[in-house]
């Protein structure tokens, strides 16, 4: 939550486009506007939504920022206008969006950060499968891999959310007429990603994602603890597969629901880095780099033997649950030889291991 | 949800499916705009879907509104057909009732009522509205409609909790559940104009998790059903479903924190054990204590038959959609040559997370 002079954030969910995130924005704006609220729009994406942009007539619009990349004109938010503009509350369209290279920051998520810090109240949009735990679970129901992701603790921080509900029948309806996407791609739109069963998964995670987060925000209520009284504490192995990235969303997950503490761990040689190729290297510290980003707490140790090594760190920091991915199918002749996940669990017979599978659609 | 798995319906299956579709055709659609609390803006959403649908050409009437209505409402009223409401006084009571005649009558594609949840005086045609709207929809007028959920049978024990009031006219819940669609009314407490009396900001929000909540359980069961029809098997889905595998010597810590990742998920609790012959009385003792622990968690219990354990988990785990099985450390025993159902549940998960539980006594 925010503190004292610092803006309010207010964000707007969906399932998917066209539900009418920005329009219920815009009509906030508008609500605000008449009560007298300075307010001024920073972003807006009018897709060519007519409804949408008739809402913002008699809002003020601070100009986008024209930037070039690679030979193209590019559009972006400019924040550095609307600082200097300093209005009371800004609206911001798309919030999970990329920027260009070569803008200050990577995410319009960040420059929301900016105007939120200098005191400006922002309102913005956002769909539920941009939501970093999310991204697995929407790869299955959808089997689109979401690549433009925002971390859960931005919405956890956020002052509130509201969720825009349309049932995704009268969001077809909207396809067809033409109101979301020109018709062309619309049906292109409706073969693919907004089919009823895609739709309707989709609607029910956003409204136990929102009920979630209405939860959280309800109460400051006591972290979950083990029944030694022990809060939880996960920790999350993280190797060089690629898999890892699902993993650490996972374990970050239940921590969070468990309100528990979060811990990611890689072994690496006893030579410690530079004993690794630097393509492994890099895949590693790009993993630990995830984690970080999903603020968890992160280690490197050198150790002889990878499952001891595991087996002593979850001692050392109070784990109470360890987080692994299933190892790789073996030849048969290695059968009756443990697997490392094995010998994790042989070796850390008094904590709680749960070993996450690779999901496959 | 939409694997690439199908599964092809049995004939009966589809017979019955087949029968449904052709019942639904020929009856109303049913909308409900589900709110968490008065004033969430529910009629005013109902309206301006009457008007939108309206204007795009069908034919639309009012059968039911408030009998008196904020002027924001009022405004939107004006641009549609009403068929008032009948006022019938019982016992000193007055009863605004739908004129159900004039409305088969006038036979309208579609009409709105709110208030779903009131009640007819008694010797009406329906005791309850409800009823009415179950009639039109027979006689295939579709129907938008809007309900609090304070309203809705099921979950009164739940508001009560949170209100300390119950609220005297009610709907069940599973005329919610079989309504084409349902739609959440939601808007944060601060934005509600609270009248005095009315439940706090921090109470309109557990109301407010409750109403999406439900939500999200009554568009669940509906896309199970759209699997169902098109021959699709559901995966791994957007709730937590853990199951919990019990043995006479499980530590209860499973069930304590299933039922705790439960809860705080949102999610479903499983339990399974296998039956067994031959298992000696102080183990079945054991067994009847665990089951008993697990009704009192609130699990939903299996009982799978012996064979192969791990086969019957798996079968157990896709249909009920599993994404997270709890088992004991104590089951890793293994047999020379034989590999223990710990390491194979492992092997062949795919869609579930193994927990695997120290088995205290041991250690």
């Amino acid at each position: 939550m925010s503190s004292a002079g610092r803006g309010r954030l207010k964000v707007y969910i969906g399932y998917a486009a066209g539900v009418g995130k920005t329009y219920q924005m815009l009509a906030d704006a508008q609500d605000l506007r008449r009560r007298g609220v300075d307010v001024v729009v920073g972003y807006f994406e009018p897709h060519g939504r007519q409804d949408t942009i008739a809402q913002i007539t008699g809002l003020e619009v601070i100009p986008r920022r024209v930037l070039e990349y690679r030979g193209t004109r590019l559009e972006e938010m400019d924040t550095a206008a609307i600082l200097r503009r300093r209005p009371a509350v800004c609206v911001v369209d798309e919030f999970a969006h990329t920027n260009v290279p070569g803008c200050d920051r990577n995410k319009r998520w960040e420059e929301v950060h900016v105007l939120l810090d200098a005191g400006i109240d922002v309102l913005t949009t956002m769909n539920v499968q941009h939501l970093e735990s999310l991204n697995d679970q929407v790869w299955n129901v959808t089997g689109i891999r979401v690549r433009e992701t925002v971390p859960d603790w931005v919405l956890d921080e956020a002052d509130e959310v509201r969720l825009i509900d349309v049932t995704p029948r009268a969001l077809r309806n909207r396809l067809e007429r033409g109101v979301v996407y020109s018709t062309e791609k619309a049906q292109q739109a409706m073969d693919h990603f907004f089919t009823e069963a895609n739709l309707a998964a989709l609607r029910e995670i956003a409204l136990r994602y929102a009920a979630h987060e209405i939860e959280e925000k309800l109460e400051a209520a006591p972290a979950e603890t083990v029944d030694t009284g022990r809060r939880e504490r996960i920790l999350i192995c993280v190797t060089a597969n690629p898999f890892s990235a699902s993993l650490i969303r996972r374990g970050k997950r239940v921590a969070d629901y468990l309100r528990g503490d979060c811990l990611a761990l890689h072994v690496l040689p006893q030579g410690g880095w530079a004993e690794l190729p630097a393509g492994t290297r890099e895949v590693i510290e790009r993993h630990l780099h995830f984690a970080r980003n999903l603020r968890i707490d992160t280690h490197a140790i050198a150790g002889p033997h990878v499952p001891r090594s595991i087996a002593n760190f979850a001692r050392e920091h109070q784990v109470t649950q360890i987080f692994v991915g299933r190892s790789l199918p073996r030849p048969w002749f290695k059968l009756l030889s443990e697997t490392v996940v094995q010998q994790i669990v042989r070796l850390s017979a008094d904590t709680q291991i749960t070993i996450v599978s690779q999901r496959r659609r | 949800m939409t694997g690439p798995a199908d599964r092809r319906p049995n004939p009966e299956e589809l017979l019955r499916h087949l029968q449904a579709d052709e019942r639904r055709e020929q009856r109303g659609r049913l909308k409900v705009f589900l709110g968490y609390a008065s004033r969430v803006g529910k009629s005013q959403r109902m309206l301006h879907e009457g008007v939108r649908r309206k204007q795009r050409g069908q034919d639309v009437i009012v059968a039911a509104i408030q009998p008196v209505v904020p002027p924001d409402v009022a405004e939107i009223l004006e641009k549609l057909e009403v068929i008032p409401t009948v006022r019938w006084m019982h016992a000193g009571r007055p009863y605004e009732v739908i004129d159900l005649p004039a409305v088969f009558r006038r036979h309208p594609a579609a009409c709105l009522i709110d208030g779903l949840a009131y009640d007819n005086p008694p010797g009406s045609r329906n005791p309850k509205r409800w009823q009415d709207v179950n009639e039109l929809l027979d006689r295939g007028i579709s129907v938008i409609t809007a309900v609090n959920l304070q309203h809705i049978e099921e979950q009164q024990p739940a508001v009560e909790r949170i209100t300390g009031k119950r609220a005297n006219q009610c709907i069940p819940q599973a005329f919610l559940a079989e309504a084409d669609e349902i739609e959440v009314v939601d808007a944060p407490p601060e934005e509600l104009h609270l009248a005095p009396g009315e439940p706090d900001p921090r109470r309109l929000g557990e109301l407010r998790e409750l109403a999406l909540l439900l939500a999200a359980d009554v568009v669940d069961q509906q896309l199970l059903g759209y699997l169902g029809s098109h021959g699709l098997t559901p995966q791994w889905g957007a709730q937590e479903r853990i199951l919990v595998c019990l043995t006479p010597h499980s530590d209860l810590e499973m069930l304590r924190s299933g039922r705790r990742n439960a809860l705080r998920f949102h999610g479903a609790l499983l339990a399974a054990h296998v039956e067994q012959a031959g298992l000696s009385e102080q183990d079945q003792k054991l067994l009847s204590e665990k089951l008993e622990a697990a009704r009192e968690a609130g699990a939903e219990l299996h009982t799978l038959q012996s064979g192969d354990f791990v086969d019957a988990v798996l079968e157990l785990a896709r249909s009920q959609r599993v994404t997270q099985i709890f088992i004991g450390h104590s089951l890793r025993r293994r047999g020379w040559l034989t590999r223990n159902p710990v390491d194979r549940l492992i092997d062949a998960s795919e869609s579930f997370d193994v927990r695997v539980f120290p088995h205290r006594g041991m250690a």
